[in-house]
């Protein structure tokens, strides 16, 4: 941020006399600006693609109403929520209930930061960024335990229980099935991590194709992050015939806008990770995005790893409808006795590859032997 | 079996608590019983192996203007036949013994019959009302209820 | 309340799954009282929907009666007018005409089939997988638009009379009728690959509420919760009335195919093989129905013989018995209504004890109770 602070000041002569931590102040802000946008923007949209996916999957046609083909409906269930009345029960505790949906939404938005968008596009390229995504969605936790508790509402609590104990033991295969991609990459920054998967081998550079661990790891790694963002089959906390919505049972207006943004939001987050630390990222097949002029390389890799991610989500939305919802005992031990267990292995696996192979990838030991 | 046979075998084994066999224009036939006897005759039914009455198909109270009564309706898996045994009750608090530790089905028929009726039974692991509210006064299907005017202040 | 004295002394949670919730099928109170997620005491508590159906029927004909019969199992009006109409049938001894004896066959079981989608449709909605529900409401407009041709109605058909039926077969309907069985057969295959063994599906619902046979009998379970504990029984085979005699059919029962027999996944394969069954018998009324008069000649005022009758029929959630007392006038004197579902909230409190919350919506979903039916 303070290189592009400085070749800012340096482009603009009218800001030569502002000093550089006013301009550097103004440059996040500005780009954390564009990323909420962005944020809402895919939230909103999210929400509309995964009704009529779910038309779709359903044999019905899903929202058509509002706008041409229904693509104006998330504008409308946004003013809705908007304009409802914020009720909190009487006997809530007042703080807490009106706190929680903001730990929840800054959890999930706090992520946004590090998702490496393109050649040149991440907010904050932190040397730590694996680290920082898992440490900052952990707050998801706190918030929805909060909205259980302070709701007053023992269907709530017993939502927000199921939900603690879900994202926490989940946070465990998710962190493991990940350290695969940072042990091939040798670094914990995202925007590492992708350009360890570029070059001539395209498609194959993908870390997906590197060893037989990295391809088990990224269906483990999506199953478990499944799980964190309460997805069906994982969605205990908020399943609607059982807990009648569970922790956010008691909200209502924008409170509860907020619970459902961040949901697509940790959607989204979960696929960017997946993408950009399995599927290759926003690295072009076959090209090198970095070749090309400023603007026309970072929309390119932009286009390209924004398919992914779009592909990632649109795969959860139809697991979502498909299977039906393990029950929290079930839920339990698929995380304790299966994944981790199997991340574990599977992480042990990858060390000795990297080891025994001298970091090489199979796809990279068969191009070896063409020369 | 026929009706007349479970009744002679009834009135073989119980004497006068079995009254008489209603079986003229009744579908099945109804063995009456004096209502202070009904749990043995209930055991007798559903034990004996050539009776085994083990299906409690209903159990219903009916009021007969000068007189209550509770009608069972029983079935056998094994040899497939049905009966009706019937007990009469005076008006003025009826009440007879439970047969639900003979037929667990009994018991949520034997609140109701309590419930739309006020026929008590003793020895119930659980009498409460069931269909109306804990604290409603009356017996609906009684022939001479009056509906009450207001219930907790709302007009009926 | 009870206190435990570990090292963390804790306490039991009373939760009221309130008669608004959405998998109650109802408005069904179920007070919970849990240790964590566990269960320790669900007693249910019915009585919402009471409206009195059988004070009613001492005031009205036993004509004016048949439309309250619908609303007594909503999702399946049909099989309860006829449940009726058949009582009063047999306690005045009317002849019943063929041609609307098959007729009643053909809609009770077509009616049959679409109340067994919706309990497949919204067990599968309880468990999570919203996509069946869909699909078997898609199922069910068929059948929808079928008992609309007949009747003129989607849901509260008013479709049988005391004597026969209220009107013939329109041009056509026969035909579509063959149409949408051609159609359906196959989508029972489908959703079994979908859902039914589907491994998740499977472990919600097996060894979930066993009921063995012996016991199943002695609370009164009947129809489908009854095969599903693996006894044989089912009336129209065993007790037959109207031309049942004339048809081939299976009684399905459950297995234990995935657990042990009696769990809840048996009690939701039998509904799913009985749905096949009613396929089969209504493609061999379509094939064998007669011509002729489709009501009898009934008095306008219709007074049956004094005398007492008890009739049951197989309904889609187990037995309806009609206990019909008539004293020779033109309302019936006493009528008791014994429906399935009653009888199966009897044996809820003890199923429950010890499984887990979700579980217990696994069970009331296994039961298929609807509370029209229970509360009358």
């Amino acid at each position: 941020m303070e290189a592009l602070a400085k070749s800012l000041v340096n482009a603009v002569p009218l800001l030569a006399g502002v000093p550089l931590w006013a301009v550097t102040l103004l440059l996040m802000v500005v780009v954390a600006v564009v990323i909420l946008v962005f944020a809402l923007t895919f939230e909103g949209v999210g929400s509309l693609v995964l009704r009529k996916v779910a038309g779709d999957i359903q044999a019905r046609i899903g929202p058509n109403r509002v706008g041409p083909n229904g693509i104006l409906q998330f504008l409308a269930d946004g003013v809705k929520l908007v304009l409802k009345e914020d009720i909190i029960p009487a006997n809530a505790d007042r703080l807490l209930f009106q706190l929680a949906p903001y730990f929840v939404f800054v959890g999930s938005f706090a992520a946004f930061v590090v998702v490496p968008f393109g050649v040149g596009l991440i907010a904050a390229d932190l040397n730590i960024g694996i680290y920082y995504v898992m440490a900052v969605t952990s707050l998801v936790v706190v918030g929805v335990l909060l909205a259980g508790w302070s709701s007053n509402n023992k269907w709530a609590l017993l939502g927000g229980m199921r939900a603690a104990a879900q994202i926490v033991s989940y946070e465990i295969p998710v962190g493991m099935a990940l350290i695969p991609a940072v042990l091939i990459a040798g670094s914990l920054s995202l925007q590492d991590i992708v350009r360890s998967q570029g070059g001539l081998l395209g498609v194959f550079g993908w870390n997906l194709f590197h060893n037989p661990f990295t391809f088990f790891s990224f269906f483990l790694y999506f199953t478990a992050a499944q799980a964190e963002t309460n997805q069906t089959p994982f969605d205990l906390p908020e399943a609607e015939s059982e807990l009648v919505s569970g922790y956010n049972v008691e909200y209502s207006g924008i409170r509860f806008g907020f619970f459902f943004l961040a949901e697509f939001g940790d959607m989204f987050i979960v696929a960017a990770l997946a993408t950009a630390c399995f599927l290759g990222g926003w690295n072009v097949p076959f090209f090198n995005a970095d070749t090309l002029p400023w603007i026309w390389g970072n929309l390119l890799s932009l286009g390209v790893f924004l398919t992914k991610a779009f592909a990632m989500v649109l795969i959860m939305m139809w697991v979502r409808w498909t299977l039906p919802r393990l029950r929290v005992d079930q839920l339990m031990r698929m995380s304790w006795k299966y994944l981790v267990p199997l991340t574990f292995v599977n992480l042990l696996g990858v060390s000795l590859w990297l080891l025994l192979f001298k970091g090489k990838g199979i796809p990279g030991m068969i191009a070896s032997l063409f020369g | 079996m026929e009706a007349q046979a479970i009744f002679d075998a009834l009135k073989g084994k119980f004497g006068d608590a079995v009254v008489e066999l209603q079986s003229e224009g009744f579908s099945p036939a109804f063995v009456v019983v004096a209502p202070a006897a009904v749990k043995e005759i209930a055991r007798f039914l559903k034990d004996d192996p050539a009776l085994s009455f083990d299906s409690l198909m209903c159990l219903s109270g009916v009021d007969y203007k000068e007189k209550f009564a509770v009608a069972y309706h029983l079935h056998s898996m094994k040899h497939r036949h049905a009966i009706g045994v019937k007990a009469f009750l005076p008006r003025e608090n009826p009440s007879l013994p439970t047969v639900d530790d003979v037929w667990p089905a009994a018991n949520f028929h034997e609140r109701e019959a309590f419930d739309l009726f006020g026929i008590a039974f003793e020895g119930s692991k659980d009498l409460r009302r069931i269909l109306l509210p804990e604290d409603w006064e009356g017996h609906p299907l009684r022939k001479d209820y009056k509906y009450p005017d207001f219930y907790h202040g709302i007009k009926v | 309340m009870t206190i435990r004295t570990d090292a963390l002394p804790t306490q039991e949670m009373t939760i009221n799954m309130g008669p608004q919730h959405p998998s109650t099928h109802g408005v069904l109170r179920v007070i919970l009282t849990t240790d964590g997620e566990v269960v320790t005491r669900a007693v249910p508590d019915v009585g919402y929907l009471h409206r009195g159906l059988e004070k009613i029927g001492e005031r009205v004909t036993y004509a004016q009666f048949m439309p309250f019969t619908d609303r007594l199992d909503y999702l399946a009006a049909m099989n309860c007018n006829c449940a009726w109409a058949w009582a009063v049938e047999k306690l005045a001894k009317i002849e019943v005409p063929e041609r609307a004896e098959y007729l009643r066959v053909i809609v009770c079981e077509l009616n049959r089939i679409s109340s067994h989608l919706i309990a497949f449709g919204s067990y599968t909605a309880d468990m999570g997988a919203f996509t069946p529900f869909l699909y078997a409401i898609r199922e069910r407009e068929k059948v929808n638009d079928l008992f609309e041709m007949i009747c003129g109605n989607r849901l509260t058909y008013n479709y049988a009379r005391v004597g026969g039926v209220s009107g013939d077969a329109p041009p056509g309907f026969l035909e579509k009728t063959k149409e949408f069985l051609d159609y359906f057969e196959p989508k029972l295959d489908e959703y079994n690959n979908l859902i039914s063994y589907n491994k998740i599906f499977v472990h919600r619902l097996a060894n979930v509420a066993v009921i063995p046979a012996e016991e199943a009998v002695a609370y009164g379970l009947t129809g489908p919760n009854l095969r599903g504990s693996g006894v044989p029984f089912d009336l129209r085979k065993d007790e037959p009335y109207s031309v049942y005699p004339k048809f081939d059919f299976k009684v399905c029962v459950g297995t234990g195919e995935r657990g042990t027999p009696g769990d809840c996944f048996d009690r939701y394969m039998v509904r799913i093989n009985e749905m096949r069954e009613s396929i089969k018998i209504v493609r061999q009324a379509l094939a064998q129905i007669p011509d002729g008069p489709v009501l009898a000649k009934v008095p306008r005022v219709f007074k049956p013989p004094v005398g007492e009758v008890y009739f049951r029929s197989e309904c889609p959630r187990g037995e309806t018995g009609i206990y019909l007392v008539s004293d020779g006038s033109v309302n019936p004197f006493r009528l008791k209504i014994r429906t399935g579902s009653f009888v199966a909230m009897n044996i809820f409190e003890k199923v429950t004890r010890g499984l887990m919350i979700a579980d217990i919506v696994a069970v009331i979903g296994s039961f298929d109770i609807i509370l029209p039916e229970i509360d009358r």
